[in-house]
């Protein structure tokens, strides 16, 4: 049993192979009782190869992870009796209703039926399928079911949950609702672990998270740490005429800290916005745009990894 | 339950009743009135010649002969059933089992669960079978009641290698090869509508082979009166055999597909 001080999640030199494929190349993090850590990288990085180890039901290769202190190897078991998963993809149960797939997964942490049907009521209040008790999932929407998913991780009143792209695929505002229940059970002491391609996600959930690239971690902070150390304060975003493109290459040298060219505009990273519009103009360059903004994770992601978050 | 098999393979169970709860009626209703119309059409109807021409099989009237052979031959349908389609559903379309997976439940517990769901439907249909049977005057004696396990344990021979071959499937395209190439000539040669020794030598040898013509013999064994402890036991063994060979090669290969 791990006390209060010990990391919740542990993992040093953690790898995952599948064949030739290295999927996690040996990465190093702690996870403390009561944080909100994300996992942020572009696809095929290794987020979800991690968190399925985290989640015991992904051998390890090599490297150690400990969770709650045990090992997965041996104690699997016990482990995700602690836990709540929600996984990329659902896996609830078309056959059943909505209130079935709560209650039968209850019983499968020896929950008793009573006491199951009891905390499903609460839960479909708590992601407000209450409505929809007694549909088959198969007639929810997508934002509904990836509810009822989450709904279905804490039937167990996990000590951490694990959440693999929780909002991808959902509406602004079940987005929000989702926020808004995990910064809830953040509250309780709950310890949350997700992945998300969601800059703003990041910023809104996570106290501390990782950037993983190509299966390797490349950095790690709070998200403002993050900012600081790989953007700047200001970013200066120009949107230029199709035609005018092709002469930016070197038209921009010198204007700002660093220049990063991307398919519809160019960033120019800054921490005096309005400088480097003055700057662009006094070169005779008529940008159709110029807005000038914070540093953002985006940036952040776009400079560790060179890809956008969201592709 | 709890007793007999491990807690966390009674989940497994148990979902399995919850699924079934939606379906049931139907499902028995088919139980009941397959035999019935196979031991009205076949038992009495093709019966009536088979008794004129020949008197009966083996001295007794072709209704006797049929019906225990029968009920072996459907609990290997069952068990067929249950265990390619609904079970390769539960790898691949809906992935139930990742879903257990992630939970305190292990593999183990869901091969013992699927494998004690299965042994519960042969049971039901066994059952009402039986009940068809009384009904035409074929099983009469306490004894004739222990075919119900006899066919159950029949159709486990077939359920768990079958467990562990649906859980090396990457599709169900294999799936309909094996019911058109074991199950329904099985059904239909295995020993439960014309005896045995009336196929050409080889298949005779190939038709014992099978899990089928021991469910078959012990079946109407026990329900004519007429089987011999030896004989009883010999049977019993061969069952025994595939039921837990089939078992000991599903669990790792189940393992293999879900653990990744
Ligand atoms: N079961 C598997 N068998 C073989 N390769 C796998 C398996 N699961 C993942 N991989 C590979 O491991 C690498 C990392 O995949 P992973 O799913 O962990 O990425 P990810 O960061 O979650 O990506 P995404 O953002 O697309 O979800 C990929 O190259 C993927 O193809
Ligand atoms: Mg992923």
């Amino acid at each position: 049993m791990a006390s209060d001080s010990t990391p919740l999640i542990s993992a040093r030199g953690l790898g995952k192979r599948f064949g030739e494929l290295v999927a996690v190349d040996g990465i190093d993090f702690d996870v403390a009782r009561g944080e909100a850590f994300g996992f942020l990288g572009p696809n095929g990085a290794g987020k979800t190869s991690t968190m399925r180890m985290i989640a015991c039901v992904s051998p390890v290769t090599s490297g150690s992870l400990t969770i709650f202190g045990e090992n997965p190897a041996t104690r699997g078991a016990e482990i995700r009796a602690r836990l709540g998963v929600v996984p990329q993809a659902d896996t609830l149960d078309l056959e059943l209703t909505v209130r079935e797939n709560l209650i039968i997964f209850a019983r499968y942490f020896d929950i008793s039926w009573a006491e199951g049907r009891r905390r499903a009521d609460e839960l479909l209040e708590f992601v407000q399928l209450k409505e929809r008790s007694k549909d088959k999932v198969d007639d929810l929407s997508g934002g509904m079911k990836r509810r009822l998913t989450i709904a279905r991780a804490l039937i167990n009143e996990p000590d951490l949950l694990l959440l693999d792209e929780p909002t991808t695929g959902l509406d602004p505002q079940a987005r929000h609702l989702v926020w808004d229940r995990l910064y809830r059970l953040k509250q309780r002491g709950v310890t949350l672990v997700l992945t998300t391609h969601y800059m703003d996600e990041a910023e809104q959930l996570c106290d501390r998270l990782v950037v993983m690239d190509k299966a390797k971690i490349v950095a790690e902070g709070t998200p403002r740490e993050l900012i600081e150390k790989y953007s700047t304060k200001e970013v200066l975003e120009l949107r230029f005429p199709v035609d005018a493109r092709p002469m930016l290459d070197h038209t921009l040298d010198g204007l700002a800290d660093r220049v990063e060219v991307l398919a519809d505009r160019v960033l120019l990273y800054t921490s005096d916005g309005d400088a480097a519009v003055a700057a662009v103009h006094s070169r005779g360059l008529r940008p159709e745009t110029a807005l000038i903004r914070r540093g953002t994770l985006e940036d952040v992601f776009l400079r560790l990894t060179g890809r956008s978050l969201v592709d | 339950m709890a007793t007999v098999i491990p807690a966390g393979a009674a989940r497994v169970v148990e979902h399995n009743a919850l699924v079934f709860r939606r379906q049931w009626r139907g499902s028995l209703t088919v139980s009941f009135f397959t035999p019935l119309f196979f031991i009205a059409s076949m038992g009495l109807g093709l019966g009536s010649l088979v008794n004129r021409s020949s008197g009966g099989v083996g001295g007794v009237p072709y209704i006797d002969f049929l019906a225990p052979g029968l009920l072996a031959a459907t609990t290997m349908q069952t068990a067929a059933f249950e265990c390619t389609y609904p079970i390769l559903g539960k790898i691949l379309w809906d992935r139930i089992y990742e879903a257990m997976l992630a939970t305190p439940l292990k593999v183990r517990d869901v091969v013992i669960g699927e494998v004690a769901w299965v042994t519960l439907r042969m049971l039901m249909v066994a059952t009402i079978f039986w009940i068809v049977m009384a009904a035409f005057g074929v099983a009469h004696t306490p004894e004739s009641l222990l075919a119900i396990p006899a066919a159950t344990l029949s159709g486990l021979a077939f359920a768990t290698p079958l467990i562990a071959f649906t859980s090396t499937q990457k599709n169900d395209s294999v799936m309909g090869t094996v019911f058109r190439l074991v199950i329904t000539p099985l059904f239909l040669f295995g020993g439960a509508f014309f005896p045995i020794s009336r196929l050409p030598f080889v298949l005779q040898g190939v038709a014992w082979a099978t899990p089928l013509a021991h469910g078959v013999a012990l079946s109407r064994g026990l329900v004519l009166g007429t089987i011999a402890m030896p004989e009883a036991a010999l049977h019993l063994a061969v069952l025994l055999v595939y039921v837990v060979a089939g078992g000991v090669i599903a669990l790792p290969l189940l393992r293999r597909r879900l653990i990744k």
